[in-house]
């Protein structure tokens, strides 16, 4: 008797625990009636601040609330609370992107029907969020103007797994030498189409028309969802 | 770094498979696509950290990648992509958005010992 090896036939997703998880969430945000976005990027880009703006002149319109993820502290959850919308802070400790389960723990206790827009800003990181669906409608990709025009091309895949992208910090392209058409060439090279927007949360400059998009999008959710 | 987490969810894939069948597995194959987000090398290192203390040790994980294969809407075929910094057609230029393949992440296969009868 000789050991052979042999090959049988698997067809298993890694990440099938994850998506399980994330579909289920997305039918639970469906049946609320809650649009979900994400926000992915670098460290420093500007999500919490982005965020921080978004709730703020959301609020009096619409029901919103967040969840930010976060390896070590509280700072954005904090700094969040100043919109005085419900934030939660999703506390990874090393971890370096969020898991639908993260997601689905930290939303027990939430109402969802109580919700129009509810968003979840990532552990700022480039490479590893893109693997992990998450239940939302929308993932945005923010990138600064700080960071330089050459992100997209270094992360393809990051723009590839989202929906949007988001320059931030244009007040600051100027001093920066920032060049928009690299970006946005740069961009669409690795995600034909992908929808571009620019805005400033400090000084409000481009915010309007990202929120008429938001606005839009719901009303599309809530439209088909009426069907 | 979200390889190892990932290579341990591998590793409880194959344990359950193996289990299942009541085999030993020599090796794991797997597909992993050059959109998948993770490094191959990592991956494989974080493996071998993962199969400790499992009845994985000392199997291997053997990895297919997948290059990014997309649709060109103009020329109505697959295509391999050239460069995942350019998604275009590489025949027509046509920006291509929709993804074929490239964003495997996939147990395909799992190599396991067996006894073959004795030649008669």
């Amino acid at each position: 008797m000789r050991p052979e090896p042999r090959l049988i036939e698997v067809r298993k997703n890694v990440l099938k625990q994850n998506d399980v998880v994330a579909r289920s969430l997305r039918d639970r945000f469906r049946a609320a009636g809650v649009f979900v976005v994400s926000l992915v990027s670098s460290p420093g880009s500007g999500k919490t601040a982005f965020l921080e703006k978004t709730l703020t002149l959301l609020r009096p319109n619409y029901r919103v609330a967040a969840l930010v993820g976060d390896l070590a502290t509280e700072n954005d959850a904090q700094r969040l609370a100043r919109s005085e919308a419900p934030v939660k802070q999703i506390t990874t400790g090393t971890l370096c992107h969020l898991e639908a389960a993260m997601v689905q723990s930290a939303l027990e206790g939430w109402d969802l029907n109580q919700l129009d827009f509810l968003f979840i800003e990532n552990v700022g990181n480039l490479v590893c969020p893109s693997s992990y669906d998450l239940g939302e409608d929308l993932r945005l990709v923010l990138i600064s103007v700080t960071e330089g025009e050459d992100k997209p091309l270094k992360y393809p895949t990051i723009f590839n797994s989202g929906d949007v992208a988001v320059v931030t910090k244009i007040d600051l392209a100027a001093a920066v030498e920032f060049s928009w058409d690299t970006a946005y060439n740069n961009i669409q090279a690795v995600r034909p189409g992908m929808p571009v927007l620019k805005l400033s949360a400090k000084t409000g400059e481009g915010v309007e028309e990202y929120l008429r998009f938001l606005a839009a999008r719901l009303i599309e959710l809530r439209q088909a969802a009426a069907v | 770094m979200h390889e190892l987490s990932l290579a341990m969810s591998i590793v409880e894939l194959a344990e359950e498979e193996a289990e299942r069948r009541g085999v030993q597995i020599d090796a794991v194959h797997l597909k992993l696509g050059a959109l998948s987000g993770v490094v191959k090398d990592a991956l494989l290192s974080c493996y071998e950290m993962a199969c400790e203390n499992t009845p994985l040790r000392g199997s291997r994980l053997v990895v297919e990648e997948v290059p990014v294969v997309i649709f060109c809407p103009s020329c109505r075929a697959q295509r391999p992509l050239r460069s995942i910094q350019l998604f275009c057609c590489p025949e027509c230029g046509t920006p291509c958005s929709e993804i074929v393949h490239g964003k495997e992440l996939e147990v395909v296969a799992l190599e396991i010992q067996e006894c073959a009868p004795n030649p008669v």
